[in-house]
């Protein structure tokens, strides 16, 4: 019987984006069976279009920046984009998957995406903007999966 | 040494090297050999461990110039 793998995916910004596919796509790989739980702002991740996924300097002082940024000038309009884009161009430049890409493969491996029905609920997120390789479900089906894994992950 | 198929992953960061090897294996024979190209130094730590975890046969692993060149073995 392979290994098993489950993650739950709670954030959607770029940097935050990547470890979950990285790992999920990783682990199919490697043979294990792999769900990921997608909740909270982890359910940008699911959209057709993620070009709206965004790195922020703002409140995330570990981010290498190419010149020190105080955080009066970080809050001014244009900066998140402008970051977004440098990072972009970064990962790009150093041979790192997009996550469009990452999501590719992860699916192509059989990877089990699961969206938090509540949260959608909660957020009224219309259905049609996710990608068609999804399953709704709660907690409580998830665990039925998580409670049997080698690993299990909250990023 | 001998292979039946090659790829260049060059310039690919992690985990790229270790999926377009598992995608490069799906569809070779058992037995079969697969060569592979990589500049990320981290490939060679990863591709052992892809190994061991799979069953496939890392048969060797050479380096020059920044570039390390990988011969699989599938199960």
């Amino acid at each position: 019987m392979s290994k098993k793998m489950a993650i739950i995916a709670t954030k959607g910004t770029l940097d935050m984006a990547y470890p979950p596919f990285i790992l999920a796509s990783t682990a199919a790989a490697l043979g294990y069976e792999v769900q990921v739980f997608f909740t909270f702002y982890g359910l940008q991740l699911l959209r057709k279009d993620l070009s709206n996924v965004m790195i922020s300097p703002l409140a995330n002082p570990a981010m290498p920046m190419p010149v020190p940024m105080p955080v009066m000038v970080q809050m001014l309009p244009g900066m998140e984009s402008m970051a977004t884009m440098m990072m972009k161009q970064k990962l790009k430049k150093h041979g790192v998957a997009s996550l469009e890409e990452l999501r590719d493969l992860c699916l192509e491996a059989e990877v089990k995406f699961i969206a938090c029905q509540m949260t959608v609920d909660l957020f009224e997120f219309d259905k049609s903007e996710f990608i068609e390789n999804v399953e709704y479900g709660g907690a409580a089906m998830f665990m039925g999966f998580a409670g049997d894994t080698d690993i299990c992950l909250f990023v | 040494m001998n292979f039946d198929k090659e790829f260049d992953a060059s310039g690919l960061s992690c985990p790229l090297p270790i999926l377009k090897t598992k995608k490069a294996l799906a569809d070779m024979a058992s037995g079969q050999v697969l060569k592979l190209v990589a500049t990320d130094c981290g490939a060679v730590k990863d591709m052992q461990a892809f190994a061991d975890q799979t069953g496939n046969s890392l048969l060797s692993t050479e380096e020059a110039n920044g570039s390390y060149t990988f011969y699989m073995k599938k199960k």
